[in-house]
């Protein structure tokens, strides 16, 4: 990643999977207080990329994942996913870009409790056109591609925290996204697993192109990325390139 | 989303929450059987009575006292054997065509025996009027009218209870007191009795003149006259009208045809039937409250696991229809159930009740589109409140 208006856009062209330019969200809590929780935030995402984002807690790295993520809009400012601006879409285009280019694991992993590991990856493919026998079959490879051919038909309970987040990682990817964005994906996890979840996250990135965008706190974590944003009080005040 | 996979997704939910589904449902489907039932009850004793009216044959004109206002209170009859005849003079072939009777309830006693039965004094036309056959011995005759003779004429059931195994004709029995000969005994018409018509195997038939002596009267009850067609009821009607209207008032007497009373005791009891649906229906439109409330609560325990459909890729549609389809689910469900309880409740009462029931496909058809209907409407809030739900806000619930 890189400062999208210094690279200039001639450079870069075909490359580029999201921009954000400008990006300000302001919440509001009841009538007259507003919590500016981004105040305008600049940057690209290429495609293949790998962006760690840091802060202190409270710094806004929740709200820009989500506002990447299209599950919210910007206050100003635009986000743009292959040159279309996120605010211009409806919901249900919103709600297909979701479901088409990007996957999201959570820190605290949101697997439905009372679905086995197969059903809640076949979770995202409900929602787009294909047969039962091809989302088995979708949801099974991506569930052995992360290590978990032999727990298909565990319940979430009957799992291991790092085995949950993998069942969330295969969920992320079943789906064939351009981009997964990862909120503290290790912060429920020991730091053996963490690491162990990290690798799988990286090596989805690298073996298939997939743009990788991850809030964390680990240092060495944020040195293997392509690039780091530090964020501060909803704004970048710093920007490490690898 | 398919409907089918919004389908699988809900029925995934319900099951996961059984008791509690089990639980919402119960409040529909109680709504359900008592809608099934009611109806059936109601529709089985509309055909009872209005076949009980059919039953006495056709084309039959009634002459009873009053102006023939529904809903009035009784008025005494100032009917007299007299306008029979008057009748009669009136109207061709008439001595075969008009009867009249005054009724009564009263105790029989033969030897040791002692039955209550309907007392019909009746004039000597009143089995060709009404299609009554005889089984044996002889019928009420003009000379038993003339001579106000006190002989009787049983009806099949009475007969039996009154004189078991024997051969009842010329036997003695007492009517309120009174000793009487027996002249013969009716046909069995069968069929039995109901809350809405008596039993008309145990009416006693009388001679019109000792009846009223009697019941201690001068007066009949009703005068009865069959039209040869039906396209003769109305000229007849005219007739009566006619030949009443030298000695009664017009509002002292109306003319009725079989036709009307089927017609309005008909209406009344759809009315009724009606009325019983509608008193039913209220504990449905609970139940479908109750629905409302479950998936409310559902909604907000599952907050989370809307958000991440969402982010997932879910439309706000396919939440939507999701809770939706759920609701109905839950209502269908509680609908089939009740109504086969309510069908099976219906022949149980047909079977061991005396109030008929009977099943009706509008019945069938309303119970199971408004259980649907209920789902529909009363899913819908809760079902609109889950699509709305901001992902983020949902999925940093609790
Ligand atoms: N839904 C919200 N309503 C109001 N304020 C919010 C909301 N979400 C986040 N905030 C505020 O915005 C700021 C940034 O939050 P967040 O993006 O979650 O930070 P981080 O993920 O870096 O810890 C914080 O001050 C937080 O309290
Ligand atoms: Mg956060």
């Amino acid at each position: 990643m890189s400062d999208g208006e210094a690279s200039g856009p001639a450079r870069r062209e075909g490359r580029v999977l999201l921009e954000a330019r400008a990006v300000t969200r302001t919440y509001r809590l009841g009538r007259d207080v507003e919590v500016p929780a981004l105040r305008g935030v600049s940057f690209v995402v290429d495609r293949g990329d790998y962006v760690a984002i840091v802060g202190s807690s409270g710094s806004g790295k929740s709200t820009l994942l989500n506002l990447l993520g299209a599950l919210d809009r910007p206050t100003d400012g635009a986000v743009r996913y292959d040159g279309r601006d996120v605010r211009e879409m409806s919901d249900p285009e919103l709600a297909d870009l979701r479901n088409t280019r990007i996957g999201f694991v959570f820190q605290s992993f949101h697997l439905l409790p009372r679905l086995t590991a197969r059903d809640n990856v076949i979770l995202p493919l409900v929602y787009r056109p294909g047969s039962r026998r091809e989302r088995r079959d979708r949801a099974e490879a991506a569930l052995t591609a992360v290590g978990l051919a032999d727990r298909m038909d565990h319940r979430p309970t009957e799992l291991s925290g790092g085995q949950q987040q993998r069942v969330a990682i295969a969920r992320a990817i079943v789906t064939d996204p351009a981009l997964i964005l990862a909120d503290e994906p290790t912060g429920n996890l020991d730091s053996r697993t963490g690491e162990d979840i990290m690798a799988l996250l990286e090596r989805i990135q690298t073996e298939q192109d997939t743009a990788l965008v991850v809030i964390t706190h680990e240092r060495q974590i944020a040195r293997r990325a392509h690039s780091t944003i530090e964020l501060r009080d909803g704004l970048i005040v710093g920007e490490v390139a690898a | 989303m398919t409907v089918r996979e919004a389908f699988r997704v809900a029925m995934q939910a319900l099951a996961a929450n059984r008791l509690r589904s089990a639980l919402t449902t119960l409040g529909v489907l109680i709504g359900v059987m008592s809608v099934v039932l009611l109806v059936a009850i109601g529709q089985g004793a509309r055909s009872e009575i209005t076949g009980a009216i059919e039953g006495l044959g056709s084309n039959l004109l009634f002459v009873l006292p009053g102006d023939g206002e529904f809903g009035q209170g009784p008025t005494r009859s100032r009917f007299v054997l007299d306008d029979v005849d008057l009748i009669e003079r009136e109207l061709p072939g008439a001595e075969t065509r008009v009867a009249g009777y005054t009724v009564g309830a009263e105790a029989l006693q033969a030897d040791g025996a002692r039955v209550n039965a309907t007392v019909l004094a009746v004039t000597a036309s009143y089995p060709r009027v009404f299609n009554r056959e005889l089984a044996r011995g002889q019928a009420v005759t003009e000379s038993d009218v003339v001579t106000a003779r006190r002989v009787a004429v049983l009806g099949a059931t009475t007969a039996e209870e009154l004189f078991p195994g024997q051969d009842p004709i010329g036997r003695n029995l007492t009517i309120g007191g009174i000793r009487y000969r027996v002249s013969g005994v009716l046909a069995r018409i069968g069929g039995g009795g109901s809350p809405f018509g008596p039993d008309q195997d145990r009416n006693v038939l009388v001679p019109i003149t000792s009846g009223q002596r009697l019941f201690g009267t001068d007066r009949l009850d009703a005068i009865f006259v069959r039209a040869t067609s039906t396209a003769a009821v109305e000229a007849d009607r005219s007739t009566v009208e006619r030949a009443l209207s030298q000695r009664l008032d017009e509002d002292e007497f109306s003319v009725i045809s079989q036709d009307e009373i089927i017609g309005v005791v008909g209406d009344i009891l759809q009315i009724l039937t009606i009325v019983l649906a509608a008193i039913a229906g209220i504990s449905l439109l609970v139940g479908g409250v109750g629905v409302s409330n479950i998936m409310l609560v559902s909604v907000s325990e599952r907050t989370r696991e809307i958000g991440l459909r969402k982010a997932l890729g879910a439309r706000t549609r396919d939440i939507t229809t999701q809770f939706l389809l759920e609701a109905i689910v839950l209502t269908g469900i509680g609908g089939a159930i009740g109504l086969g309880l309510g069908i099976s409740g219906a022949l149980l009462v047909a079977q061991f009740a005396p109030v008929p029931a009977e099943i009706t496909g509008w019945s069938i058809a309303l119970a199971l589109g408004v259980s649907v209907a209920v789902g529909l409407v009363f899913g819908v809030l809760p079902a609109r409140r889950a699509g709305q739900l901001d992902p983020v806000e949902a999925l940093r619930r609790e």
